[in-house]
């Protein structure tokens, strides 16, 4: 393994640490949303308020709702993969019509 | 960073939505140019903007037992400057308010404030200072990001105050509980979010160079 692929890994690896850590050694915890807690505060700093508005959509079920963040998550990560893909080919294609230039570029460490 | 749909009152919904019009307006018109007078940018815009797409869906744990989510304004921001950001970030915004019940039409203003606006604009700084202070591209990234993610929670958490004080310690006594509620959960996102920025960037700069030397990001 490369140094560059092992930089790769250990950045995923610890992104994963940050959330799984506190997960697994924080214990049993309701993990509430800052959102609906800032709320809770709202209510307690001014019980007397009423929303004046209410969302478009009438409040939908947890189930669907955390459906509905994964259909944004994956649009998202959909377009995000798309480009990334269409940009490591272009990088291919122009290396293959350059043919072998050893070292061409900074980043000449091999191959990912 | 969501303020509910209704949760802040007329006046404060209105003079947010103000403060915000122009930035967002500006952010259009400067998406706009980017993609006439650099087509080959619209690949980079769309990676930005999935980006903050995928990231602001994402509800994260943390040590505090709560869980919040990230805001990924920071890679448009570093990439295109700052106003890009207040358009992609106000639609995405947008669409959790239209399609998901998160945040709100009449709190669009508030919430585009912070994530769209201060958000990229404090990140944006931290990126110019690191990088001006002889930092690398790397770490810079990982510092815009980061703040991006932080500021825009500190935004939130002062706008809430502004709206709500507290009865006995004002301002000031009500921007320390809403800061309690955001602030402490977002530190470990706001790292990991700069960690997502450099295994971004660090694939765009292998696979993106000759945009990012011409966005100014690396040298040529």
């Amino acid at each position: 393994m490369n140094r560059r692929r092992l930089v790769t890994v250990l950045l995923v690896l610890g992104v994963v640490a940050l959330f799984a850590v506190p997960l697994i050694a924080g214990g049993p915890a309701d993990y509430t949303g800052t959102d609906n807690q800032a709320t809770t505060v709202i209510q307690q700093q001014d019980p007397g308020y009423e929303p004046w508005f209410h969302s478009v959509l009438p409040p939908l079920s947890p189930s669907v709702e955390s459906g509905l963040f994964a259909v944004q998550a994956a649009l998202g990560g959909a377009v995000l993969g798309y480009v990334l893909g269409r940009l490591r080919g272009r990088r291919a294609v122009r290396e293959a019509s350059t043919s072998e230039t050893p070292g061409a570029g900074a980043t000449g460490d091999g191959p990912q | 960073m969501h303020i509910a749909e209704g949760f802040l009152p007329p006046a404060h919904a209105i003079g947010w939505t103000v403060a915000a019009a122009p930035f967002v307006v500006h952010g259009a018109r400067a998406v706009a140019r980017e993609v006439r007078e650099n087509p080959e940018s619209t690949l980079l815009l769309g990676a930005a903007g999935a980006f903050t797409f995928v990231l602001s869906a994402i509800k994260l744990p943390s040590v505090t037992g709560s869980s919040s989510h990230p805001t990924g304004t920071g890679a448009g921001a570093i990439l295109f400057r700052p106003p890009v950001m207040a358009l992609l970030g106000t639609v995405v915004l947008l669409f959790q308010a239209l399609l998901l019940a998160h945040g709100g039409l009449t709190t669009l203003g508030a919430n585009a404030f912070s994530m769209a606006i201060v958000g990229p604009w404090a990140g944006y700084g931290a990126y110019r200072l690191t990088r001006g202070l002889g930092g690398g591209l790397l770490p810079g990234v990982f510092a815009g990001m980061a703040v991006a993610d932080l500021a825009t929670y500190v935004t939130t958490s002062l706008q809430l105050a502004l709206a709500f004080p507290d009865a006995s310690s004002g301002f000031a006594g009500a921007a320390v509980k809403f800061l309690g509620v955001f602030a402490i959960t977002q530190i470990p996102l706001a790292i990991g979010e700069g960690l997502l920025g450099v295994l971004l960037f660090r694939v765009l700069t292998v696979n993106a160079r000759p945009e990012l030397e011409r966005l100014g990001v690396l040298k040529s």
